[in-house]
């Protein structure tokens, strides 16, 4: 059956994909002339299937977040391209990708610096649809408690302030926030890091919830590859700028080819084997 | 370069080190009734002994870990007894309670970057630190820092030193807040969230080291976590922490191996299983606890947990559940523990 | 040069007042003029000026007979001993309050002092040179402007110091009164904004000494910004008090300017302002200079 879906995904065309893509940051120390280069990405190449969960596994500072702000387009590459839906976008302008920006939303960790607190949540749920204009201001609000009841928030609380809400809560309202536009590609940037088991089993839950509802396709960018574990249908992993493996979860997990792969999976394993051997009562 | 004694060595292991007894901490509010974070809470730290704290955000570990250091907010009130080597916390000067703090005993913060002067070098920190709980000459201080330093297996001690908290890894900065909390030898080290924010090899490593130092020292530690799996194989004991009480406390394997109280268990259920695929297929529900903390404004008179609880019964709502003890060193808060 | 420009634009000239006077005829205002180069065009007039400053005469007052920089000289000493001594007591004052009364934030000190400065900060800075004048006359407790008495030049060397100081205090007073408020506030804010954080919640943790906290932890870190201040401070030395300088007699920089731009003494004007001017920036410079000595993540920048 899951041989089945995965030879029907196969068939359809990547929904997203970079090629070759490569970026670099230079910073200089005050009164000096020394510049610090650093290689952020080196020549990556990475598809992204369509209704897929698509993880981007690596250490702080191996290029995953560069990897999915240049994909959607908030920071500029220095080579290679990117496509998405059959376009090639890194070359547009700000007026031409107007038909993406849409299309591709992010999700970033700790909410609590990315939602504004002045804002109450409805506000920032309606904020998007109002940049695009397309509905009127009541409509919007209703728009707005819709999407608090569909992430599990009472559209009760749509006039508090975002600072009232707990950690997890405020990940909904991000959630929330992004899928407003109705987007095709939903980045999650560490959105689950910080948070603690429980709400992240139910945030977890949540997006397989509306995955199917809303056809979303999903980039989840995390460190912790034990929670992508559960959820990735393909995996990449990252180090120092490059793609080091990729694959089905399977692959990835049954036979890994590089050596920091292995490194990983490694410090995951001895946390989850060591709680198998102590729990013997558990399922394998 | 002369050694510090050993402190907790001097303390028979197995005597009584910290004993919490009917702990209530709450904040009061001018605006809602008062916000309580502990309700009668019960616990008990051996020397060098480390005992496990589990639970949510919002369930009153932070607050546990400022109660003892006497490190509440004005205002928050505090009730109950804490016994440190038979002195009572909660009723110090702050005089004495400064002299236990950092030296007796230290905390580890969740987040160290936060923790530390962004305009001092880190290694001066740390001096500082030796220099306000034991007289010693400018440069004995230093020699002491840069010994806890590598303790701590930051071995290019002189940069680590002389670097400002930005110049530093989030793992560097990890292992600086544990030599922070070691420099004078303390008694009890309180470790809040001590990997958070880590990726999983720098966690492995953080783990490594305070196994290492608690075995060296022979402090006792209070491990604060939210994640069951980090508990394994590092501490003897564990209380589970729901809504400002513990709900169960044992020996780890009897707690973990036989979880009676249902938010253990659904915790216990979190931990991501093998990773071998086959068995956990994407897109399939994780069985999460529903719904979230309680509000600590108002507090049913029953159980915490009922509104959650899936073997919840009528009782649970009205009547607030005693301690029992099915097992020997595994205690456990409620009604329907076991079914 | 923007100086030079606006000063020579404004209408009129040394001499026309001297026009005025029936006796003297236009040819002679008319050789006058020439004979200081006020008939030349502006450019002219410009580069003689630079050429001026460069050989460090800084141009030529008509009104005093000399050439801009000795009179600059002692008008700026004059006012620089004033600000400086100023300065020096708002700062002495307001750091170590400012740092008292955060640590006490919201105990009785912290309000009396909130409250004062606000009343200070409403009443502006001439009422309170007047103010204080009005009260030195009445009680004749301290010598009421200028800067020497009379018969100065006959006193021993510690008479003529405090007969200085007496004179200095009205305007002094002024001046601190004026300033305290608003660097106080700045030292509060600045300090109880540090004290909040978590750095110093942490130390506090680990056992550091209360005095130590705020002096050795907290100050560094709160710095930051009385730094920039300082430098604002040190700017305004030579321009913050030509109102009070007017008001009490002290024969500063102020009056001098304020003399010589309703005479159109334009070589003093503009050496005033420039003279100013150089020392803001200098001021300024200082600042960044500081800033980057004290705090280590601007380094990083």
């Amino acid at each position: 059956m899951a041989a089945e879906q995965a030879a029907k995904r196969a068939v359809k065309p990547a929904l997203a994909r970079v090629k070759a893509l490569s970026k670099q940051y230079v910073q200089r120390r005050a009164f000096s002339r020394t510049k610090f280069v650093v290689d952020a990405l080196k020549n990556v190449d990475l598809e992204i299937q369509p209704e897929c969960l698509t993880a981007l596994v690596g250490s702080s500072g191996s290029g995953k977040s560069t990897l999915a702000s240049c994909l959607a387009m908030l920071e500029k590459a220095d080579a290679g391209e990117i496509w998405f839906e059959r376009e090639e976008i890194s070359h547009c302008s700000a007026r031409e990708l107007a038909w993406l920006r849409p299309k591709i939303q992010m999700v970033f960790q700790d909410s609590a610096g990315a939602l504004n607190p002045l804002f109450s949540a409805a506000q920032i749920i309606a904020e998007p649809l109002e940049v695009q204009g397309r509905e009127s201001g009541r409509q919007v609000r209703r728009r707005a408690c819709e999407l608090m009841e569909e992430v599990g928030l009472s559209a009760d609380w749509a006039d508090r302030s975002a600072l009232a809400f707990s950690g997890g809560q405020r990940q909904r309202l991000a959630i929330a926030r992004a899928i407003a536009l109705q987007p095709t590609l939903l980045i999650l940037d560490e959105s689950l890091s910080g948070l603690d088991l429980v709400t992240q089993a139910q945030i977890l839950n949540l997006l397989a919830d509306i995955r199917v509802t809303h056809s979303l396709t999903y980039l989840l960018i995390s460190h912790d590859l034990s929670l992508v574990g559960q959820v990735a249908d393909h995996i990449a992993v990252m180090h120092r700028g490059t793609i080091i493996e990729r694959g089905t979860r399977q692959e990835v997990f049954g036979g890994a080819q590089h050596e920091h792969t292995r490194e990983l999976l490694a410090s995951t394993q001895t946390l989850e084997s060591a709680f198998r051997t102590a729990r013997p009562g558990m399922r394998p | 370069m002369q050694s510090v004694p050993c402190h907790a060595s001097c303390v028979d292991e197995g005597v009584g080190l910290l004993r919490v007894r009917g702990l209530s901490v709450n904040y009061p509010s001018r605006v809602h009734s008062p916000v309580l974070a502990l309700r009668q809470l019960d616990l008990e730290i051996s020397a060098g002994e480390a005992v496990g704290i589990l639970g949510e955000s919002g369930c009153g570990k932070s607050t546990l870990a400022l109660s003892i250091l006497g490190l509440l907010p004005a205002g928050a009130r505090a009730d109950g007894s804490i016994l440190f080597r038979n002195e009572e916390l909660l009723r110090l000067p702050e005089a004495r309670l400064r002299r236990i703090r950092g030296a007796k005993i230290s905390l580890i913060h969740q987040e160290p970057g936060l923790a530390l002067s962004p305009v001092m070098r880190v290694g001066e920190q740390i001096a500082e630190i030796i220099g306000a709980h034991r007289s010693l000459k400018r440069k004995a201080r230093k020699q002491e820092a840069e010994s806890i330093l590598q303790e701590v297996h930051l071995t290019d001690t002189k940069r680590i030193y002389a670097a400002y908290p930005h110049q530093l890894s989030g793992g560097e900065l990890h292992r600086v807040a544990i030599a922070q909390a070691l420099a004078c030898r303390p008694d009890l080290v309180i470790a809040d969230e001590p990997t958070r924010s880590l990726d999983v090899t720098v966690q492995g490593e953080i783990l490594g080291v305070l196994q290492n130092l608690k075995r060296k020292f022979g402090t006792a530690l209070m491990f604060i976590t939210h994640n069951p799996a980090l508990l394994i194989g590092f501490t003897d004991r564990v209380a589970v922490m729901y809504a400002g009480r513990v709900v169960e406390t044992g020996s780890l394997s009897r707690v973990f191996g036989r979880p009676l109280h249902p938010y253990t268990r659904g915790l216990l259920e979190l931990v991501p299983r093998s990773l071998r695929g086959g068995d956990l297929t994407a897109g399939t529900r994780l069985p999460a606890i529903l719904g979230g903390p309680p509000d600590l404004h108002c507090l049913s008179p029953g159980c915490a947990f009922e509104p959650r609880c899936s073997l919840r019964t009528g009782i649970c709502r009205s009547e607030c559940p005693e301690e029992l003890m099915p097992e020997t060193d595994h205690r456990v808060s409620c009604f329907n523990h076991g079914s | 040069m923007l100086c030079f420009l606006f000063a020579d634009l404004a209408p009129g000239s040394f001499f026309d007042e001297i026009t005025l006077n029936p006796q003297i005829s236009p040819e002679t205002v008319a050789a006058l003029r020439s004979h200081y180069g006020l008939d030349q065009p502006t450019p002219v007039r410009y580069v003689r000026w630079v050429t001026s400053v460069f050989k460090g005469e800084w141009g030529y007052s008509f009104a005093y007979n000399r050439s801009v920089s000795s009179l600059l000289t002692v008008r700026a000493g004059n006012t620089l001993l004033l600000t400086g001594m100023a300065t020096l007591l708002v700062w002495l004052i307001a750091v170590p309050l400012g740092i008292w009364i955060a640590d006490h934030s919201d105990g009785w000190v912290d309000r009396l002092c909130m409250r004062t400065t606000s009343v200070l900060l409403s009443v502006p800075e001439l009422v309170v040179a007047l103010g204080l004048l009005y009260l030195v006359v009445r009680t004749h407790v301290l010598p009421a402007g200028g800067m020497v008495s009379l018969g100065f030049d006959q006193l021993g060397r510690w008479s003529k110091l405090s007969d200085s100081m007496m004179h200095l205090m009205v305007p002094v007073i002024t001046l601190v009164l004026s300033s305290l408020p608003i660097l106080l506030r700045h030292v509060r804010a600045s300090m109880v904004e540090v004290l909040n954080t978590p750095f110093i919640h942490a130390a506090r943790g680990h056992g550091v000494a209360r005095a130590r906290l705020l002096f050795y932890y907290a100050l560094p870190a709160a710095a930051n910004p009385l730094i920039s201040l300082f430098g604002f401070s040190v700017g305004g030395l030579l321009s913050g008090s030509l109102l009070v300088e007017v008001v009490t007699g002290w024969p500063g920089l102020g009056p001098l300017l304020l003399e010589a731009t309703m005479s159109r003494d334009l070589y003093v004007v503009v050496g005033a302002v420039m003279s100013s001017t150089l020392l803001m920036i200098v001021g300024n410079l200082l600042a960044d200079v500081m800033l980057v000595a004290a705090d280590p993540r601007v380094r990083m920048q």
